[in-house]
């Protein structure tokens, strides 16, 4: 009898081995998750604790849910996620400064309560017997929740769908934006430059006269002093302009000192 | 092991997730404490459902993805569309309610 319960209220040890080097794997994830400066870095680190709970579903004998977390979670949403952080900017780290004082402590002392609180409920339920899905799956996994999800939840399952209609006009009516007034023609653009008479032709290129071709490095005047009109205005407002006026001309200092090195070598050697 | 483990596991991924959620200001990262929770009490459904030795856990963890699903989906473009009104991402640049 207390063998029976004992299988019934215990995993194999394979099971438990996959538990503690997974879970806490996962704990890592999550805290990198909330501790990490840059959005990105959270974002890759959720996406690792979204799998390995994936791999705890399917642990549990919920395959279906499983699958639709690795597929849902990891693909759709953190990928959403991804998406938003690049649009959002990447760079744009979180400050550290506490705008409330003690606000951080404050916070750890809470998840702290709470995480203690949570824990010994837990502990003091009576979870002891185990009964497994056995019983629950002997229809095929699947079906059996086919059956449920279209028999007692079928309201649900209908208001489901309502719901994901709504969100998706929801958001194309937050980030859709509706052109106010018309865009100008090429022929308006151009009378206008000339009306203005400051730059008449095409702006230079980036990279003329200097020796890197990327759109962030300045084009060279012939002075050799950097022209920040080379370089597209985006960049200049974000401060990205790549100054390497300097770097190219200690190169060529460089190379004249050791084409002189070597004249001299030959000369000597002469 | 006692199953039991995988409840303290969600209980502890579920703190975290809420005091990430109290600790950060970024807009974006406190809408992934928010996933952490989620994820955490589907675990706890998932690891309830084994225990009952019925589906209907599985079934309500299922619901839950599919709410998380829109919510981020009305949440992001939320996120944006503040971003593009205030170019920037900290909610403590978000205290009034017009531009």
């Amino acid at each position: 009898m207390s063998a029976v319960a004992a299988a019934a209220s215990a995993t194999s040890t394979g099971e438990a081995v996959q538990f503690w080097i997974l879970g806490t794997v996962a704990v890592i994830g999550a805290l990198a998750t909330i501790l990490m400066k840059k959005a990105v870095h959270s974002a890759l680190s959720l996406a690792g604790t979204m799998i390995i709970l994936a791999v705890f579903y399917l642990a549990n004998g919920a395959y279906f849910l499983g699958v639709v977390q690795v597929i849902v979670y990891t693909g759709a949403i953190m990928m959403l996620f991804l998406f938003v952080v690049m649009l959002v900017g990447v760079t744009a780290a979180d400050s550290l400064k506490e705008t409330i004082k003690g606000q951080r402590w404050l916070a750890v002392l809470c998840g702290l309560g709470f995480g203690i609180l949570l824990i010994a409920g837990i502990g003091n339920a009576s979870l002891q017997h185990f009964n497994g899905l056995g019983r629950a799956n002997s229809a095929g996994h699947v079906e059996g929740l086919a059956q449920l999800i279209f028999t007692r939840y079928v309201f649900a399952f209908e208001v489901t769908g309502a719901l994901l209609i709504t969100a998706a006009v929801g958001a194309m009516v937050l980030t859709h934006r509706e052109r106010t007034e018309r865009a100008a023609t090429q022929r308006e653009l151009s009378e206008r430059r000339v009306r203005e008479g400051v730059q008449l032709p095409p702006l230079p290129a980036p990279g003329v006269y200097a020796r890197h071709n990327a759109v962030d490095v300045p084009g060279l005047l012939p002075d050799g002093t950097p022209s920040e009109l080379t370089v597209s205005k985006t960049l200049r407002a974000r401060g990205q302009v790549r100054d390497v006026s300097g770097e190219a001309l200690a190169d060529l200092k460089a190379l004249e000192r050791r084409s002189a090195e070597r004249l001299g070598r030959e000369e000597a050697s002469k | 092991m006692n199953p039991v483990n995988y409840l303290y596991l969600a209980a502890l991924l579920f703190t975290i997730g809420a005091a990430g959620v109290l600790i950060r200001r970024n807009t974006i990262v406190l809408f992934m404490c928010v996933e952490l929770m989620l994820n955490a009490c589907n675990l706890a459904f998932v690891a309830f459902s084994r225990m009952h030795g019925n589906l209907d856990g599985q079934i309500i963890a299922f619901f839950t993805m599919v709410v998380a699903a829109a919510e981020v989906v009305v949440g992001l473009a939320i996120i944006v569309s503040l971003f593009r009104t205030r170019h920037s991402a900290s909610v403590d640049d978000a205290s009034l309610m017009k531009l």
